[in-house]
């Protein structure tokens, strides 16, 4: 090869390279993204079953069952407007309680979320991502019925 | 006063560092010779940034609690060594710190470097400089490590106790070391696009930074993914974390420099995608900082209120990218490009390398950054995480791992002998173990069962280029190239096995009672209180068997007072076919405990071929240097002989 025609080959096998990666990106991000809704927005319907999503909320105060195994529950997320109710099998994050935010990871079956993966504030200052503005919304809400 | 002077030492040094910008100018310009007092002045400026260092150790090792950084961060009953690893344990503490690794990285090049003409250094010293001021800029602007508080308060607010863990205390700086050893490479491609001599003493001027730089990135990621595995207590080893994809990606872009600078030392050939990879290996270290230190994965609204940082560390990424990509556009163009290959041969092989490596650096990056990108733009929320890539990079990395084993054999400039007839018994080992995952797991998963495949036969492809010549003559390099890609084969086989023989147990079991898990029956003896200087704990006793002999395993349940935290630890049980790993839950009101329990075979195989791609690293390392020190010596010689 001559070096021009060299130079030429490499100039467009990087931009391939590129446009490849763009391309299988989108295609990846299209069909795995997983979305982060609320009880509110699963109740208007925005999700679908079996799509790959996050779900976000406060764990509603006495709605955690433990089922006979004892290591399945059972409990409703709300944000105030809605509830859905989730199913979990494993072992909670250590400040997993009711009355305090979570975020689950997993997919709607029929109507109730199952999660594959709990995510609690690891500690108590750190709140999930997804819940900085619900947390916030919360506070304000409870100040407002004072 | 200590910390007073660690704030001095820091203003020296970005003053020093502003007048070693200037000189750049004037050198590119003028051609002024100013290259010695270039080096002093780099290196007055390296042991600045190390005593300004020094003084934060000493602040944190006292536990001085006037210095707002160590009250914040630190508290007065924690063990030693946390409370000076404490000081990089936090925000201002690293910034230090990489700076520092910044300015001591120049220091170094002045002092030793000799392969470079002056000119190039003093350029690229420069450059060094350059990128340390933005970062003196922001420590002494926006993260001043040194604040004092007054009154000074009794006690600290301690540290978060996932990070005391001696895994995690020196993983940041093993991270940084690689980081900010490619600002090296990044500087060297400045200074010799300034000067326009990019040639094969430059690659080979870069070529132990970046080849130090990998190994401390490969030795990270590995330790930082053991450390995920037996801290996080989720039987996992990646998650596929924007933290984690923070030190992936600067691997990636080295791993494709330390492959194109090869080709550029022994050929002159890939200037300018020398070049290109080393400006894009630095930068994705950038965009690990800046995902890491800016706060906007906690949220891009985190991000928003408190911006000052973020912001800053933005600019500085987009300023330094952009300059050097401005320069690139503007000189790249008017390097010549070097010998000429065919397309079957060693320097097209490295191509494809870099291409394949380039897409999956590609992906990771777009997957990394997307949902910031969405967020900041419509306010939507998402997440990327394993099912995203694990789809998209895994078959790529299967598809590079295969091509692994043709690259090393084919020679440079052209290859004309039928290579692919060597690859004929690694390609049979490969497929017989394709037809036996078929026979003994028919319901094995797709990824698994082809990393089996092409594990098995890079095990022997990987060697090929020991055999058929004396194993003992072939060169150092040669032998860290075929430990490092054996590496790849090891680890490999270590993911796949554990994707697909895992066997995973949760159960409540009551004392006495028997779980189990893959070949092994694990009894949970009793639960009993205990406690550490900073924590107390509930730990379980277990007692694991499979035929012969007793192992005994101890999971805990850590809480910690300040700040309140529970971790679990799970105890962990290595044999030579797996690990047992097992971890302790919650109570249950029936009187008995939450058990997790994993047998995982031949997970350990992870990180071992983790280990062996660094020691391979290491064995290229030190042949480079052996031959470099006997060049020198017979150099010596000569010119004695000479002048004697």
């Amino acid at each position: 090869m001559k070096p021009k025609n060299q130079r030429l080959v490499l100039v467009s096998a990087a931009i391939v390279a590129v446009l490849v990666a763009v391309l299988l990106a989108m295609w990846g991000l299209r069909n795995q993204a997983s979305y982060f809704y609320t009880p509110a927005d699963i109740a208007a319907g925005k999700a679908h079953d079996g799509e790959a999503m996050r779900l976000g909320g406060m764990v509603e105060r006495g709605s955690i069952r433990r089922a006979p195994d004892g290591v399945t529950i059972r409990f409703t997320v709300t944000d105030g407007k809605a509830q859905t109710p989730v199913l979990f099998r494993g072992i909670v994050p250590d400040l997993f309680r009711e009355g305090s935010g979570a975020v689950a990871e997993g997919r709607l079956e029929h109507g109730t979320f199952v999660a594959d993966t709990i995510l609690a504030k690891h500690d108590e200052r750190y709140m999930p991502p997804q819940l900085g503005n619900l947390a916030a919304e919360h506070r304000a809400g409870k100040t407002l019925e004072k | 006063m200590i910390a007073e002077a660690g704030l001095a030492a820091l203003w020296l040094a970005a003053g020093l560092a502003a007048l070693q910008f200037l000189f750049m100018f004037v050198e590119v310009r003028r051609n002024a010779a100013l290259a010695r007092p270039m080096r002093s002045i780099a290196v007055v400026q390296g042991v600045l940034t190390i005593v300004a260092f020094a003084m934060l150790l000493i602040v944190f090792a006292r536990s001085d609690m006037s210095v707002k950084l160590v009250f914040e961060n630190s508290s007065a009953v924690k063990p030693f060594v946390y409370k000076v690893a404490g000081a990089w344990g936090n925000h201002e503490g690293s910034m230090l710190m990489w700076v520092t690794i910044l300015s001591a990285a120049g220091a170094f090049v002045a002092l030793f470097s000799r392969r470079t003409s002056e000119r190039t250094l003093v350029a690229a010293l420069g450059a060094q400089a350059a990128l340390a001021l933005g970062f003196y800029a922001f420590l002494l602007i926006a993260s001043n490590p040194f604040a004092r508080l007054w009154p000074a308060p009794i006690d600290g607010q301690g540290m978060n106790p996932l990070l005391q863990d001696p895994g995690l205390a020196f993983h940041p700086p093993t991270l940084y070391l690689g980081y900010v050893g490619l600002s090296v490479a990044f500087s060297l491609a400045v200074g010799a696009l300034l000067t326009g001599e990019v040639d094969s003493r430059l690659a080979r001027a870069m070529r132990p930074w970046v080849l130090g730089a990998w190994i401390l990135l490969t030795l990270g990621i590995t330790a930082g993914s053991y450390w995920a595995y037996y801290e996080l207590g989720w039987g996992g080893y990646w998650f596929w974390d924007p933290v984690e994809n923070a030190s992936l990606m600067p691997w990636l872009a080295a791993t494709a420099l330390l492959h194109s600078i090869n080709v550029l030392a022994a050929r002159g050939a890939l200037k300018a995608w020398t070049m290109m990879l080393a400006v894009i290996a630095f930068s994705m270290s950038m965009v690990g900082t800046f995902l890491v230190r800016s706060g906007i994965l906690t949220s891009v609204h985190a991000f928003a209120i408190d911006p000052q940082r973020g912001t800053f560390l933005l600019a500085l990424l987009a300023i330094y990218v952009g300059a050097a990509f401005v320069l690139f556009a503007w000189r790249g163009a008017t390097l010549k490009e070097g010998a000429p290959f065919e397309l079957v041969s060693r320097e097209s092989g490295l191509v494809v390398n870099n291409l394949l490596l380039t897409v999956v650096l590609g992906v990771v990056f777009v997957g990394t950054l997307y949902p910031l990108f969405v967020e900041a733009v419509s306010g939507e929320k998402l997440s990327v995480g394993a099912p995203y890539f694990n789809a998209v990079a895994g078959p790529l990395a299967l598809i590079l791992a295969a091509l692994v084993g043709i690259g090393p054999l084919l020679a440079w400039r052209r290859e004309g002998r039928p290579v692919l007839r060597q690859l004929q018994v690694p390609a049979l080992v490969g497929v017989v173990a394709l037809v036996i995952t078929i026979i003994i797991a028919p319901t094995m998963h797709i990824l698994p069962r082809l990393g089996f495949t092409v594990g098995i036969y890079l095990l022997g492809a990987s060697i090929l280029p020991l055999v058929r010549r004396n194993p003992l003559r072939a060169p150092l390099a040669t032998w860290g190239m075929v430990l490092a890609h054996f590496g790849i084969a090891v680890a490999l086989l270590g993911m796949a096995a554990n994707a697909a023989f895992t066997s995973e147990r949760l159960a409540v079991a009551q004392p006495g009672e028997i779980l189990n898990v893959g070949p092994w029956q694990v009894q949970l003896q009793d639960v009993t209180p205990t406690a550490g200087k900073n924590w107390t704990a509930v730990e379980a006793e277990l007692h694991a068997t499979r035929g012969a002999g007793i192992v005994t395993l101890k999971p805990q349940s850590r809480y910690f007072t300040d700040p309140p935290t529970e971790t679990s630890e799970s105890a962990i049980q290595t044999f030579w076919n797996g690990q047992l790993y097992t971890v302790i839950g919650k109570p249950d009101p029936s009187g008995g405990w939450q058990l997790r329990l994993w047998w995982k075979p031949f997970v350990t195989l992870i990180w071992a071929g983790g280990a062996l791609i660094a020691l391979g690293g290491a064995l290229a390392m030190l042949g480079r240097l052996w031959r470099l020190r006997r060049r020198r010596e017979a150099g010596a010689e000569w010119r004695k002989a000479r002048y004697a």
